[in-house]
């Protein structure tokens, strides 16, 4: 066929240059495991896609420009009203540009859901585990795009100068202020001056379009290779080890999968943008230091930082002339710092704690990490509920609840709720652990009832086919117990890791993060299904130091409920 | 042509142990007995059946004809019948956002903009002719993977990724003779000097980000008020009369005369006047927490700055039946019959009160400016 | 909290003005029975306020009577933080004629007339910039309404007409500042109408409006609409081949 010469004429002409038949065979192989929560980060990476294209046309007409303005465009109820460029600019595109609206509401729904795909994408890498070795560094990378995609949607929807962003951009101005000694400073070199100047609104420009599109690009690249590079990590299964990888290849199976993908996320916003609103910036009017409106909210994203501001009690020093304003600062850096920096170190963090430093590339059933899917359950509640104080006018208006009210609430959940989630979160992770290992133990419940000849009635069971039995009796997410000497005598001296007060913390939150039922009949090794060790140095001493606390009768880490509860927490 | 995939081969720089074995395909649809192929791990002789009995040699053997190439994927999907009745459906979906993709274009044609209704008719027609086309792609695309395409699950190994200890330690010595050779290591003045270098260039584009706007200075303890400056009513920015402030309940929004335009002003000099009913407001001579200095007020109308003591939004909200001025950015209130003293919410400090007279004519002035810095908190904001 | 404030200081110096026809003994006579029927239990027989539950109404004049009955907010059924709008339980002839019986008490702003609150001539782009710095703050950007404290709020203008409106600037009702015809003009009243009464009939171009609310549904709607519609596209790309149907 035609076609065929032409292809294959092409392919020649490049693989003379690029020596590409091998390096491209491998990339057609690839495997790709299946499984609709890999697709999360596809979404973060088609909406990314997606905002390149809309927001190259709006740059075509937006006016980056704080000089001010009479308006006469077709906005007839603005008429006569005075406004920056920036703000007629977006009038103009939304009013007096065939198609314009619709590139505009694609572009802030495809924002919306480029945060909250990264936020179901970082939690489902969170609640499986997958942010363990060899995929630290990606982990990391991923915190770096979310602050920096967060740092996007601030400045993008805050440059068209309307009402709403602009009272966001006050605040945030009040909130730079407020940092301690640089603070002044660095509020007047953001924005050129005093507050508003005639800066702001160019300078976030090109953050918006250049600078932090850049680092995307780089930081997205980055992390896409270092999957590939790495192999996707898999859900357990039948046929499905540590050591490989199942599923169908990249060519065509997965590249027309990731295409129909593509094709859904631009559907889904350009059918957004159709039929809801978003941003009616012409109703907010143009923005003015002086006006402001009940019910300003800023995007979701940033919702749980403006619930920070609104929950904190009035506190401040003021300490020979200076002042440390604890009521602005403290909630504009504790939350995010607590939640990023806690995000960032925990990979390190759990492995000081289980010791454990093996490649990891099959992915935990939440359940089956109790303590950690209870970690962040309570980070989740924590966010969500500065989220929900973010919004608290609102809930107080269409809820009938006294405005203060709301606010005092908060300010007690959102330390009782985390606190709750977690106790709350680890309990039902091992109560599903259980059920689990009950039906590996006693098969699945039929429905058909036998009367047996001594008259008691049993309900017959079938046992758990190939599939389902490899889903649950998993390899534990092993929690090597610690090294903590030669013979495990009393008078030993233990390991560099172990020693003094940080070694006991060490040891006591090994007991809490190990808590957990173990599946399979091999007690807590569960050495079994191609889970050997990788050649590390750490596993191998590990291991006899297993053997040796085994005969010392210590408990090995995870042994501790065995089924019959009473654990440590 | 040798089988590409029967291991290393001269010039292949893949390491082994990347082998591809092809597990039974799984079939589709209820009740067909799964098809088993043959398994077969790459890399060994195929079964002595393929052999010939003839003297010519076996494939793979020298001399003999090529190994027939084993098939990765399937050519045919599982259920030809069901993957027919998907085509015409994959079809009907292409031709649906062919049909779609057409109509954006006339829509954007038909449908013009420059007005609220048009826009909303224009951005129906566009917007849904798009989606559609999305859409239906999508769909049918979707619809030709699951369908047309043969079922197919393959397992690849993972490679090790801690090197062998080979490449590890060729490596270490390549960086260790890279090292001696450079005298990086040898001559620790040099290196001093270099590192002693760099550090300037890596300090001079912070340096250079200086001019990004002045130094604060004290410009952030004053406002634009003035002695005698008038308080204009926003908006038709119009002086005031007491007289024309009469009703108790009354709140309004005044800017000071000349700067009625300029945001950079406003955005500190913003300022509410309330009008009180007598015997309300608790007075005192001398400016004192939680009292409003009686001689900056005119018959019980008092003069607040509008910009929150919290992070600067405008606390415009006023309820006159609890005189309660409360920002609805985080909910800080303030008490207005005393001096503006916080009650509730995150800020720390009251709303500053502007001093106010009457001028000759009778309209209400500043007797000065603020006697502290207006609006959010800020390091070197002095004793209060 | 209801308000304890008298209303009796307020002295606005329209109230000789009476903008609407009509005013007689006979009106002011019918006005009192149905003061002493509807209103007397509350306000007191002679419309003087009971503290803690009513205000008095010496001096507030027919324009507050017609906005807070025309409304349904008066007759009150239940003591809350604030009375809300509800179906009008008098007839625009009894409204008005209560309306000149507490104006025959002790003056106060008068019912507008069609004239003052005529949209011929309003602008407004004047509206919107006085509606951001003074109304917005409690009723929201277009009207919608807002949380004030202690279980009062700024309702949501949506039905208020172009009277209504003026009559609540003019005489501040419940915890509403005042804002009397020397501080906004009647002008100014007519633009700031304009605006509001413009502002919610007009369409949305892009779509449902989500409230108008703001941020807070956009985001619902993110989550639960279009974040939820590509988890199940992805469940039905990624599903096994179980069954015989997609």
């Amino acid at each position: 066929m035609a076609i065929d010469k032409a292809l294959a004429g092409t392919g020649s002409w490049l693989d003379e240059r690029f020596h590409g038949a091998k390096g491209f065979r491998t990339f057609f192989r690839k495997i790709f495991p299946d499984h609709w929560t890999f697709m999360l980060g596809e979404i973060a990476l088609y909406s990314f896609v997606i905002l390149l294209l809309t927001g190259t046309f709006l740059a075509l007409f937006f006016q980056p420009s704080m000089t001010e303005m009479v308006y006469h465009g077709s906005y007839v109820k603005l008429d006569g009203v005075h406004m920056s460029k920036a703000y007629a600019s977006t009038l103009n595109i939304s009013f007096d540009v065939r198609g314009g609206l619709l590139m505009r509401q694609i572009h802030h729904w495809a924002a919306n859901l480029f945060v909250a795909a990264i936020l179901v994408h970082m939690l489902r890498i969170f609640f499986t585990g997958a942010y363990r070795k060899p995929r630290e560094v990606n982990w990391l990378i991923g915190i770096v795009l979310f602050t920096l995609a967060l740092l996007e949607g601030l400045f993008g929807y805050s440059l068209p100068d309307d009402l709403l962003s602009g009272a966001g951009l006050r605040i945030t101005q009040g909130v730079l202020q407020s940092i301690p000694v640089v603070g002044t400073y660095l509020s007047f070199f953001l924005f050129g001056g005093e507050y508003p100047g005639n800066d702001i609104i160019p300078r976030m420009y090109i953050l918006h379009v250049l600078l932090i599109p850049g680092l995307f690009a780089a930081l997205i690249g980055a992390h896409l290779f270092i999957m590939f590079h790495q192999k996707h990590t898999q859900m357990p299964g039948k046929g499905r080890t540590n050591k490989n990888v199942v599923g169908a290849p990249m060519y065509p199976y997965f590249m027309a999968k990731t295409g129909a993908f593509f094709l859904f996320v631009f559907a889904a916003c350009a059918l957004a943008a159709t039929f809801a609103q978003i941003n009616p910036i012409w109703i907010y009017g143009p923005y003015n230091p002086l006006a402001i409106s009940a019910g300003s909210q800023p995007d979701f994203y940033m919702g749980f930082l403006e619930g920070s501001l609104r929950i904190m009690p009035a506190w401040q020093w003021v300490i020979f002339g200076h002042t440390f304003a604890f009521n602005v600062f403290i909630p504009a850096l504790l939350p995010l710092g607590l939640i990023m920096t806690g995000a960032a170190f925990w990979p390190f963090i759990e492995q000081w704690i289980t010791g454990d430093k093996r490649e990891h590339h099959l992915n935990d059933r939440p359940r089956n990490a109790p303590a950690r899917t209870a970690v962040g359950m309570a980070a989740v509640s924590f966010y969500g509920v500065l989220w929900l104080e973010g919004a608290n006018d609102v809930i107080a208006q269409h809820f009938d609840i006294a405005l203060y009210t709301v606010t005092e609430i908060a300010r007690v959940a959102v330390f009782a709720v985390p606190i709750l989630a977690y106790i709350i979160t680890k309990r039902i992770c091992l109560g599903l652990q259980r059920k689990d290992l009950h039906l590996l133990e006693h098969g699945v419940e039929t429905g058909i009832i036998r009367q047996l000849p001594n008259g008691e009635f049993i309900e017959e069971t079938r046992p758990l086919g190939e599939d389902e039995v490899a889903k649950l009796a998993l390899p534990q997410p092993e929690r090597l117990p610690l090294p903590v000497g030669v013979s495990g005598g009393e008078d030993d001296v233990p390991p560099p890791g172990m020693r003094g007060s940080i070694g006991r913390v060490r040891a006591r939150l090994n007991r809490i993060v190990t808590e957990t039922v173990p599946m399979n009949g091999h007690g807590a090794n569960g050495h079994g299904n191609g889970h050997g060790p990788d050649g590390q140095g750490a596993v191998s001493s590990g291991d006899q130091a297993h053997a040796a606390i085994g005969s010392s009768g210590r408990e090995a880490g995870g042994d501790s409920t065995g089924g019959d509860g009473s654990p440590t927490s | 042509m040798t089988d590409s995939t029967a291991g290393p081969q001269p010039g292949d720089n893949e390491p082994t142990g990347d082998l591809f074995s092809d597990l039974s395909a799984h079939a589709s649809g209820a009740g067909d007995e799964p098809a088993e192929t043959r398994h077969r791990v790459i890399g060994t002789p195929p079964p002595a059946e393929a052999r010939s009995l003839l003297k010519t040699p076996p494939p793979g053997a020298p001399g003999g004809p090529p190994v027939p190439r084993q098939r990765e994927l399937p050519a045919d999907p599982d259920d030809p019948v069901s993957a027919k009745r998907a085509e015409r459906v994959v079809v009907a979906c292409f031709l649906i956002a062919t049909l779609a993709g057409l109509g954006f274009i006339a829509a954007y044609l038909i449908f013009q903009v420059h007005s609220v209704t048009n826009v909303l008719h224009s951005n129906l027609a566009l917007g849904s002719t798009m989606g559609l086309a999305f859409l239906a792609l999508a769909v049918g695309a979707v619809i030709w993977v699951r369908r047309l395409m043969p079922t197919v699950e393959l397992t690849e190994l993972r490679k090790p990724l801690r090197s062998s200890p080979e490449d590890r330690a060729a490596f270490a010595e390549t960086f260790e003779e890279g090292a001696e050779a450079s005298q990086f290591t040898k001559r620790p003045m040099v290196r001093r000097a270099l590192i002693a270098a760099t550090v300037p260039v890596a300090l001079a584009p912070i340096v250079l980000l200086r001019d990004l706007g002045p130094l604060p200075g004290t410009k952030l303890d004053h406002t634009v008020w003035r002695k005698g400056m008038r308080l204009l009513n926003y908006g038709a920015n119009t002086p005031i009369r007491p007289a024309d402030f009469s009703s108790p309940g009354g709140m309004i929004t005044v800017v000071p005369d000349g700067f009625q335009d300029d945001f950079n002003a406003l955005a500190k000099a913003a300022v509410i006047i309330i009008k009180f009913a007598p015997n309300v407001i608790e007075f005192s001579a001398r400016p004192e927490p939680g009292k409003v200095v009686q001689n900056w007020t005119v018959d019980n109308i008092v003069a607040y700055s509008k910009i929150c003591t919290h992070v600067g939004c405008p606390a415009a909200l006023y309820e006159h039946t609890t005189h309660h001025i409360l920002c609805p950015c985080h909910q800080s209130t303030f008490d207005a019959a005393r001096g503006a003293q916080v009650i509730f919410g995150p800020a720390t400090r009251a709303l500053p009160q502007l001093p106010m007279t009457v001028d000759a004519q009778g309209y209400l002035v500043a007797r000065h400016d603020f006697i502290e810095p207006v609006g959010p908190s800020f390091w070197e904001r002095g004793p209060s | 909290m209801l308000a304890g404030l008298s209303y009796a200081a307020i002295t606005d110096g329209s109230a000789s003005a009476t903008a609407h026809s009509v005013t007689g003994q006979a009106q002011i006579s019918e006005g009192r029975t149905i003061f002493l029927q509807e209103c007397s239990s509350c306000h007191g027989l002679y419309a003087q306020g009971t503290p803690g539950v009513a205000p008095s109404l010496i001096g507030v004049g027919a324009a507050a009577v017609d906005f807070q009955v025309s409304t349904g907010r008066m007759p009150a059924k239940e003591p809350v933080a604030e009375q809300p709008r509800k179906p009008v339980a008098l007839k625009p002839q009894q409204i008005h004629a209560l309306a000149a019986y507490i104006a025959s008490l002790g003056g106060g702003p008068p019912i507008p007339s069609s004239a003052d609150v005529s949209q011929v001539g309003a602008n407004a782009g004047v509206g919107q910039q006085l509606f951001v710095a003074d109304c917005a703050q409690c009723h929201n950007f277009v009207g919608a309404g807002g949380a004030l404290t202690y279980g009062k709020y700024a309702p949501p203008l949506t039905k208020s007409t172009p009277r209504q409106i003026f009559e609540a600037m003019l005489t501040g009702p419940e915890a509403m500042p005042v804002f009397n015809n020397t501080t906004i003009t009647p002008q100014q009243k007519r633009d700031i109408i304009a605006y509001v009464t413009q502002t919610r009939a007009e369409p949305n171009p892009g779509g449902f409006s989500l409230g108008r609310v703001g941020p807070v549904t956009e985001g619902l709607v993110t989550f639960l609409g279009l974040l939820l519609f590509m988890v199940l596209a992805a469940l039905w790309i990624t599903a096994k081949h179980g069954k015989a149907h997609d």
